[in-house]
């Protein structure tokens, strides 16, 4: 094997290439649920959006030939699924977080009930950018080549960042985030406003499915998440509803994910599956760490029931 | 106490007797989920015919095969109730916590490492002690691992403020993950080759049927486990201070009550019943813990207990309902070329509309004893 020739290197060049590759969807579901969270709704069905967004994006690619639309129609689904979710949620006395739950199981349903035939078809990859043409070693070029969707993210979370702070549409989410009444008396109208932040994150969530099923790992199988919709929740948290937050940990949890593999290539195979938990145990750890049981966390949006 | 006559269902009331009253309020009460519950059902069941026929299959034949494969014989009848079996117990999981405010999502840790512990506990014991004590062994083993999985989620939502809802979910996670190294490592059976599993256990150690079915005991220890909890939550004042807690934890705490113990409590009891579904699936159906174990029971559990609106009772034949369904999909699956997800899609759909259909509790005056007397 390559990873020899550079020997225990090998282990913090995989992460690192890890890191990139695994967070992408991290990135974008994260994304997503901070604008959802940030209008004071959670929306843990993000999980079967996710699925349902690799699900179409495959299936239009292998139709069409093109990834692109591919990503384009995952993120039409996404936004739907985020407009069913915002719509039962306007009602009295809907709990959100259980419509997640069942919203979830709904996508995850769909997904594969509608995705069994594109199990063996092979679909167009999405483009990536190589960077690492300077260096001579085939590993470094290999870590160095990165998916466009990767650049989309972090842009987007740079674009979020701004936003919220200085666009009149970051303060209307924020102001429907933090006080219900608050928006009303400013004649906003927060049913509206959650609506179209849960779609947003909906369409957002599935770019992030788009990327597992066309990127990394690359095909359509029912497998193909592992709780990444999910995990997105508590790194948002982590993150404190902050875009460039959200952007770094999912850099940390790419990391920690590929720690497993990583160590596994180098001969390392004792424990191999706990290192799998490795993402799970962080995120478990870092929620632990940032909770108390007192004061709500800093920078929560007050109308969230999440951190009630 | 002033009452309008034009009011139909106080007039009734005043009628009979004043002392009939009590008897229509309760009878009000539990009419109101049944009614409601059912039309959730059926607009549910709508919804889902709409979609098989945009898919170019006939609704008709479908819900009758589900009949069939579910309900239409012994046979079925049979294989339905077995299946019900673990999703009473992960139910449970689900509604004794939901008794507290609390959503747990993670069930399916518990059961899979409930089902590894009671292979650890038994293959050393197979063969060497009693069958019936070898099985209860297993049993504690299973509980009590279950029990510390969920009810670290509940201590952690106590002490720390975690959201209680994603820490289950990771403790799942974490917990698949330990099976798996369990699995393949220190408790692999070294003839298992593509599925890597422990140790079966010998034949006569494994939980029997009920005597003249073909149905293991798991259903009557499952059946138990939802009484008990019944009598808990309704009869005993854990079940009242649960209750008061989860309405208002401040309240709850004014007046006295150890919030953290009936959190931890709860959470660590409901765990231990899907520690024991894990048991109950190695010692009945499987023979051996390995990763057939994460068979989603946990999932299929949350929707039961939402179903049945978290009552222990009703999770009976909720289960059993949906046990049929699952039994189904494979008949669904040869007869009409339909992808065996159909029935995870019939799920989703009705455990949306049910969750829609919270909404109108409480709104239709028939079914709201406090209403009748304030109405016009």
């Amino acid at each position: 094997m390559e990873e020899t020739a550079i020997g225990i290197w090998g282990v913090p060049l995989a992460v690192f290439a890890g890191a990139i590759r695994v967070s992408t969807p991290f990135i974008f579901v994260s994304l997503g649920e901070t604008i959802t969270e940030r209008s004071g709704r959670i929306n843990l069905g993000l999980e079967g959006t996710l699925v349902f967004g690799a699900m179409t994006a495959y299936a239009v690619a292998v139709i069409t030939g093109s990834p692109t639309l591919g990503v384009l129609a995952a993120m039409m689904a996404g936004a739907i699924f985020g407009l069913i979710h915002g719509w039962i949620c306007k009602f009295p006395k809907v709990n959100d977080i259980a419509v997640g739950i069942a919203m979830m199981q709904f996508g995850l349903g769909l997904a594969f009930f509608l995705g069994k035939s594109f199990i063996q078809p092979v679909a167009p990859k999405l483009p990536s950018i190589p960077l690492g043409g300077w260096a001579t070693s085939p590993q470094i070029q290999a870590v160095l080549n990165i998916n466009v969707l990767f650049f989309l993210g972090a842009a987007l979370a740079l674009f979020l960042f701004w936003g919220f702070k200085n666009t009149r549409i970051g303060l209307i989410l924020r102001v429907v985030g933090d006080s219900t009444d608050a928006a009303r008396a400013m004649g906003i109208h927060p049913d509206q406003v959650r609506l179209l932040a849960t779609a947003a994150g909906g369409a957002l969530a599935a770019i992030g499915g788009a990327y597992l099923s066309l990127y990394y790992p690359g095909s359509w199988n029912e497998g193909i998440s592992s709780g990444q919709g999910l995990m997105a929740v508590a790194l948002v948290i982590f993150a404190r509803w902050n875009p460039i937050g959200c952007f770094l940990a999912a850099l940390l949890f790419g990391g920690a994910g590929a720690l497993g593999p990583a160590l596994q290539s180098v001969g390392v195979t004792k424990g191999y599956y706990l290192f799998y938990a490795a993402p799970y145990v962080l995120t478990l750890i870092i929620l632990i760490a940032t909770s108390s049981p007192t004061r709500s966390l800093a920078g929560a949006p007050g109308a969230l029931s999440l951190t009630k | 106490m002033t009452i309008e006559a034009n009011d139909p269902a106080m007039a009734i009331a005043t009628e009979k007797s004043a002392s009939l009253r009590p008897v229509l309020e309760w009878i009000a009460r539990r009419v109101e989920p049944i009614v409601i519950g059912l039309a959730a059902i059926l607009f549910g069941l709508s919804l889902f015919s709409l979609f098989i026929l945009a898919v170019g299959k006939s609704p008709a034949t479908l819900f009758q095969l589900m009949y069939t494969g579910g309900f239409g014989s012994w046979f079925s009848v049979q294989n339905s109730l077995s299946r019900a079996a673990p999703l009473l117990l992960t139910a449970l999981c689900v509604a004794l916590p939901a008794r507290l405010g609390l959503v747990i999502i993670g069930g399916e840790g518990a059961v899979v490492l409930g089902g590894v512990a009671a292979a650890a506990m038994a293959l050393p014991l197979a063969g060497t002690a009693p069958v019936f004590l070898s099985l209860v062994l297993m049993a504690i083993a299973a509980m009590a691992i279950g029990g510390i999985w969920i009810g670290l989620a509940g201590f952690l939502r106590h002490s720390r403020g975690v959201n209680e809802t994603i820490s289950s979910l990771l403790l799942s996670y974490i917990a698949i993950a330990l099976m798996n190294q369990f699995v393949e490592g220190p408790l692999r059976d070294p003839a298992s080759l593509n599925k890597p599993s422990t140790k079966p256990l010998p034949a006569e150690y494994m939980l029997g049927n009920i005597p003249g079915m073909d149905v293991h005991w798991g259903l009557v220890v499952g059946i138990l486990a939802c009484i008990i909890s019944w009598v808990l939550i309704e009869a005993t004042s854990y079940g009242f201070a649960a209750r008061i807690a989860g309405g208002n934890v401040r309240a709850a705490q004014i007046q006295g009550l150890a919030v953290g113990k009936l959190i931890v409590g709860f959470t660590a009891l409901a765990g231990s019943f899907a520690g024991l579904a894990g048991m109950i699936e190695v010692a009945a159906v499987q023979g051996s813990a390995n990763a057939s174990l994460a068979a989603g029971y946990g999932y299929t559990g949350i929707l039961v207990a939402f179903l049945a609106r978290h009552n222990p009772l009703a999770i009976i034949p909720v289960a059993i309902l949906l046990g049929g369904i699952d039994a189904s999909g494979g008949l669904i699956q040869r007869r009409m070329g339909l992808p065996d997800a159909t029935v995870l899609v019939l799920q989703g759909t009705l455990f949306i509309v049910i969750l829609v259909c919270e909404t109108f509790y409480g709104r239709f005056k028939v079914f709201n004893p406090d209403l009748w007397k304030r109405s016009l």
